[in-house]
């Protein structure tokens, strides 16, 4: 049976799925379809206490129609249905939509305000790239069939094989998809944007202005990859967190953006962020067409505000401005720094996850899910915006994403009433 | 059961031009009298008012990635707050709305039905889940063909029956209505960073012309007798000197022929319609293009340009990089597997902007040059401009007096480079009810909509106007008014705006067309089999299927 | 004592276990950080010693591995270890600095706290 892989953001859709075991996807994909040794619950739990579906979305309306502020965060993980309801839940409840991009490629969402966003699908990237530059990025451990399916070794109409791609790896360390590039650059951390600036600089014809060394690689070498980069007939940077997530952030990827902006005026460039989780993108895209924005979005005032400074959920737990939360699908408590997780150690928080995770443990009411692309039929956005469709390949006594919030939701509206 | 008493009907496609009567409503349906109880009607006193059919939307670039990016792209748009959630959802937008706002907008101006008409195939599932977040409407969505490698392929093959699998094949794949075609060859020239520049350049790796493109879709279109023309977003657009290709597009159609609608429909001419050959010295194009439009089975709409912002969003990636490079403004482009293109640049126009008010003057040259019954009122939103600006378009249309006010505080720039403040036309009521209901829904093919003869679907418009007693010409700032809001607008038999506010939200259908038993799929199996291996999903994954539609409306060929 | 700049990122042993948090996989896949060898040798560490990472914003005592990295930098896998040393300043985009933040390493002979306990002290 055909199953579409609901670990990353490649979203593979070419697995296997035959008598409990996984075929053809990688290492993280099998490790999500395995899911004997992961501990889930056996029904939701209330202040520790086991109850009913009905109690606890009972219960968890309660907490967020009493609170003044709620949080929604989470989302990567859970499908377009269940993230189209969570907006309006948000919307409804007055309270503070976000989702996990806010700590993992949002500055790019800064950056395509400024700038935005000369891209592609991936279908364009591996039938047409000659050239691939993976920049502050290791898809063989983040995304580990990019590589096969989409870009290093992936065959193309045009362009056919590896043969005939160049693969280049900027980072600061050596990773794994630096060992098997063509062309390795190094450069020191946090000077992405220098790097960035002094490449226009080359390809503007102001080589002069370049110093000799510039973020810890040598000038020779960058006019040797602005000359690659310019001669190729079609290329792609692939970025990552190693710009996003360093010194400069949303100015980075503005500055890579600009270079491909540049490189158009010669030959044909796209950029695309190398997206995480399985449907970060969808739980960015959703809440652009309900509600404009696609994170940081308060509704306190019962219309749309984005400002990311001040609704981002970082910000606003280390501020301590919300009273409740709802966690979907997503474990804040391990991936928020611990200024942040202070405040959620202080409010209820109510989390709808297939798993127990560091969440759990601060938890005041745990939800569990069914397992999306096993156990659960939705959509999801692969990372370059390509809707593709889970499967549900087994039966599972567990209440999917969707079903949960939709009862949540139809609760709150009556609690408001 | 609804019973609408006493109104001033105007509905073109029946033959009615402002008469009093009744219109009885049951099941969604327009009904006759004897079939409703009249004491079990709901009575909408209608008396002295306008009433005619939903207004028929036909392009509007309403969902999908494009529209997505734009607002991701610009949120001062999204700054503007429409409506605060209450009853309704929020509404936030400029000309960019969010999805409650769109279908809100559209069903306050007196509008029932949209097409959203640029899917990128690959992109389909995304551009239903967002028309399936539109409330008030039934929608129609139109994937693109003309650079899709596959359809290349069958052009340069010259077959016509592959290709007419092929568009079955596609259309229910991707629950599209019909089949557009935008830049054909100039976004897979883009690829290379090249366009077209005639309808006889050769299309990198293929060897196959634009003319063939739009020859061999428009024959395969026809054999499969699809209910809706190909829909031509034409080469060159927004290049000084385009008016030729143009007219060279539109006299393809002389080559077919059909008796029940056009063979070819053009969109948003407006961009398609400048002589010259700069931006210094660009002029209108109109009069030459509406010369062709009325002596060919072709039918056209606007591209109105509206004063103030919009965004420029089309399948034309190589414009939109032209476009960017121009105005110096942010850019998007997204290269769609080996099937298309599009692209994505703010812009706004200026009546102080000589080039822009040529645009402007175009648009309304279109509208009064070609016959009415060929030319649909549209901004081409949000490119031209927001759709809540019809009522600007109607009103300049039936106005002489209300254009040359306007001509006096635009750019004088328009009397020199366009016709406009030469013509004397002015449309009349049924005219413009015409170009924006019975005319969209026969281009479209959709007999039930766009008029309310019995059978109809129960999407009535009323607005606050008696036509009796109205001067349409030198009452246009009433006339704008009047269709800037609908009294009431009536869905499917439901009243969703009553006295100008919104009172209910409904969810449409999202038509699409079957044309699956009309070809022989065995035909392209192998091709669709070699090329999936170059795709980024399996052929099993690919598309959209009605299941997981909000309310899809399959339509059959036979 | 050394001064290092403390980069995070993903893993694929992170990422395969990120799924089983409690688990004993997991705290493994994510309660090190990777040093390079010079840096490594200077701290006179051998593999499973502890060092404790110190930065402006928090401390946590972690497993130390030699890694191919520059001298100077060190990387820790994403998780709850590296979210207490890093900063969570966001420069106004709602994004902490997940990489590059000056830490200072020293051998340590205190031990490496579960999840559950690290949770608590926050």
């Amino acid at each position: 049976m055909n199953i579409v892989c609901t670990f990353c953001g490649s979203v593979c859709d070419d697995g296997i799925y035959e008598e409990g075991k996984v075929k053809r996807l990688c290492k993280l994909g099998s490790s999500k379809f395995s899911i004997e040794n992961k501990q889930r619950l056996k029904a939701p739990l209330v202040d520790g206490k086991e109850v009913s579906y009905e109690e606890a979305i009972e219960k968890a309306a309660e907490i967020l129609v009493n609170a003044k502020r709620p949080l929604l965060y989470g989302w990567a993980s859970t499908a377009n249905e269940a993230i189209r309801l969570g907006v309006i839940l948000a919307e409804k409840l007055g309270g503070i939509y976000d989702q996990c991009a806010s700590v993992c490629h949002a500055p790019g969402v800064l950056a395509v305000i400024e700038e935005g966003l000369p891209g592609g699908t991936l279908g364009s990237i591996k039938n047409r790239a000659e050239t691939i530059v993976f920049w502050g990025a290791n898809p063989m451990e983040a995304h580990p069939r990019h590589g096969v399916r989409y870009s290093i070794s992936a065959k193309g109409i045009l362009v056919k094989d590896r043969k005939h791609r160049k693969v280049i790896v900027v980072d600061v360390r050596k990773t794994k998809t630096a060992k098997v590039a063509d062309m390795f650059v190094q450069i020191n951390p946090g000077s992405d944007f220098a790097i960035f600036t002094a490449l226009r600089s080359i390809l503007n014809g102001n080589e002069n202005a370049v110093p000799s060394e510039v973020g810890g690689v040598k000038k020779e070498q960058l006019i040797e990859l602005a000359n690659i980069l310019k001669n190729t007939k079609y290329g792609a940077i692939l970025y990552g967190l190693g710009v996003s997530q360093s010194r400069g952030r949303d100015r980075n990827v503005e500055a890579a953006i600009k270079l491909v902006q540049l490189l158009n005026r010669f030959t044909r460039w796209v950029i695309w962020p190398m997206r995480g989780h399985y449907n970060v993108v969808g739980a960015g895209e959703i809440p652009a067409w309900e509600a404009g924005y696609q994170y940081a979005i308060d509704f306190s005032r019962g219309y749309p505000r984005f400002f990311p400074n001040e609704f981002s959920a970082v910000e606003v737990l280390k501020r301590g401005d919300c009273d409740a939360a709802l966690v979907v699908a997503s474990d804040p408590a391990a991936h928020f720094p611990a200024a942040a997780v202070k405040h959620l150690k202080k409010i209820p928080v109510i989390q709808i996850d297939p798993y127990i995770n560091m969440t759990s443990l601060l938890a005041k009411i745990i939800i569990p899910s069914a397992i999306y692309g096993l156990e659960a039929e939705g959509s999801a956005y692969r990372m370059d915006g390509v809707v593709l469709r889970l499967k549900k390949v087994v039966d599972s006594p567990y209440w999917t994403d969707e079903d949960i919030l939709e009862l949540l939701l139809k609760r709150v509206e009556e609690l408001k009433r | 059961m609804l019973y609408i008493k006493n109104g001033i009907v105007v509905d073109p496609k029946n033959k009615i031009k402002a008469e009093k009567m009744d219109i009885f409503i049951k099941d969604g349906k327009i009904v006759e009298e004897k079939d409703v109880k009249k004491s079990e009607c709901k009575v909408i006193d209608a008396s002295g008012k306008l009433v005619v059919a939903g207004g028929v939307e036909l392009h509007s670039h309403i969902a999908g990635s494009k529209i997505n990016t734009g607002r991701v792209m610009r949120p001062e748009e999204m700054r503007y707050v429409r409506l605060v959630a209450g009853k309704f959802r929020a509404c936030v937008g400029r000309i960019l709305m969010n999805a409650p706002a769109i279908g809100y907008e559209y069903a306050k101006m007196g509008y029932t039905t949209a097409v959203e008409p640029a899917v990128p195939p690959i992109g389909s599932p995304h551009t239903h889940e967002e028309l399936d977040s539109i409330p008030m409407l039934d929608k129609l969505a139109l994937p693109v063909f003309g650079n899709w490698h596959l359809v290349l392929k069958f052009v340069a093959e010259k077959n016509i029956e592959k290709l007419k699998a092929f568009i079955a094949w596609a259309l229910e794949r991707t629950k599209g209505f019909g089949v557009k075609v935008v830049n054909p060859g100039g976004v897979e020239a883009w690829m290379y960073g090249g366009n077209m520049k005639s309808l006889d350049d050769k299309v990198p790796g293929f060897g196959v012309t634009p003319r063939e493109i739009i020859l061999s879709l428009v024959e395969a279109n026809e054999k499969l007798k699809l209910p809706h023309s190909v829909h031509l977003h034409c080469n060159n657009l927004g290049i000084p000197g385009n008016y030729t290709t143009t007219v060279e597009s539109i006299k393809l159609a002389s080559k077919f022929s059909n008796d029940k609608r056009q063979v070819l429909h053009i969109t948003h001419v407006q961009f398609n319609a400048y002589a010259g050959d700069s931006w210094r010295n660009v002029a209108s194009g109109a009069a030459e293009i509406a010369k062709a439009v009325n002596s060919e089975n072709v039918t056209i709409d606007m591209g109105q340009a509206i004063f103030g912002p919009a965004t420029a969003m089309t399948g034309d990636a190589p414009f939109q990089f032209t476009l960017h490079k121009l105005l110096g403004a942010r850019w998007s482009n997204k290269d769609s597997e080996v099937e298309s293109g599009a692209g994505i640049v703010p812009i706004a126009y200026l009546p102080s902007n000589p080039v822009h008010t040529v645009q402007w003057a175009i648009g309304l040259e279109l509208g009064l040059l070609c016959d009415s019954n060929k030319v649909v009122i549209a901004t081409d939103y949000p490119n031209g401009g927001p759709f809540t600006e019809y009522a600007y378009v109607i009103a300049m249309l039936m106005s002489k007096k209300m254009r040359e006010n306007e001509l006096k505080r635009v750019h004088q720039y328009a009397q020199k480079a366009t016709v406009l403040p030469t013509i004397e036309t002015e449309r009349t009521l049924e005219e413009v009810i015409n170009m924006t209901r019975s005319l969209p829904a026969k281009i479209l093919g959709l007999e039930n909509k766009g008029h309310l003869g019995i059978g109809a679907d129960a999407d009535v418009a009323i607005y606050d106007m008696n036509p009796l007693e109205v001067d349409t010409s030198s009452e246009f700032e009433k006339v704008y008014k009047v269709f800037k809001t609908a009294l009431y607008t009536i869905k499917g038999g439901e009243i969703i705006v009553k006295d100008k506010e919104l009172v209910k939200e409904v969810w449409g259908r999202t038509f699409w067309i079957d044309a699956t038993k009309k070809v022989d799929p065995s035909l392209i199996k192998q091709d669709l089999e070699d090329y999936f291996k170059y795709y980024t999903v399996e052929i099993e994954n690919y598309g959209v299927d009605e299941a997981w539609m909000r309310n899809p409306q399959r339509i059959k060929v036979v | 004592m050394i001064e290092v700049e403390l980069v995070t990122g993903r893993t694929l042993e992170q990422g395969a276990t990120v799924e089983e948090k409690l688990t004993e996989n997991y705290f493994y896949a994510v309660n090190y950080i990777e040093l390079n060898e010079e840096d490594f040798a200077s701290l006179k560490l051998k593999d499973g010693d502890r060092v404790k990472v110190k930065t402006k914003f928090g401390e946590v005592v972690v497993f130390a591995k030699k890694g191919d990295l520059p001298k100077g930098v060190a990387f820790m896998p994403l998780g709850p270890y590296a979210n207490i040393v890093i900063d969570p300043n966001t420069a106004g985009t709602g994004m902490p600095k997940f990489k590059g933040v000056r830490a200072k390493i020293e051998k340590t002979e205190e031990r490496v706290l579960s999840i559950r306990e690290l949770l608590e002290v926050i």
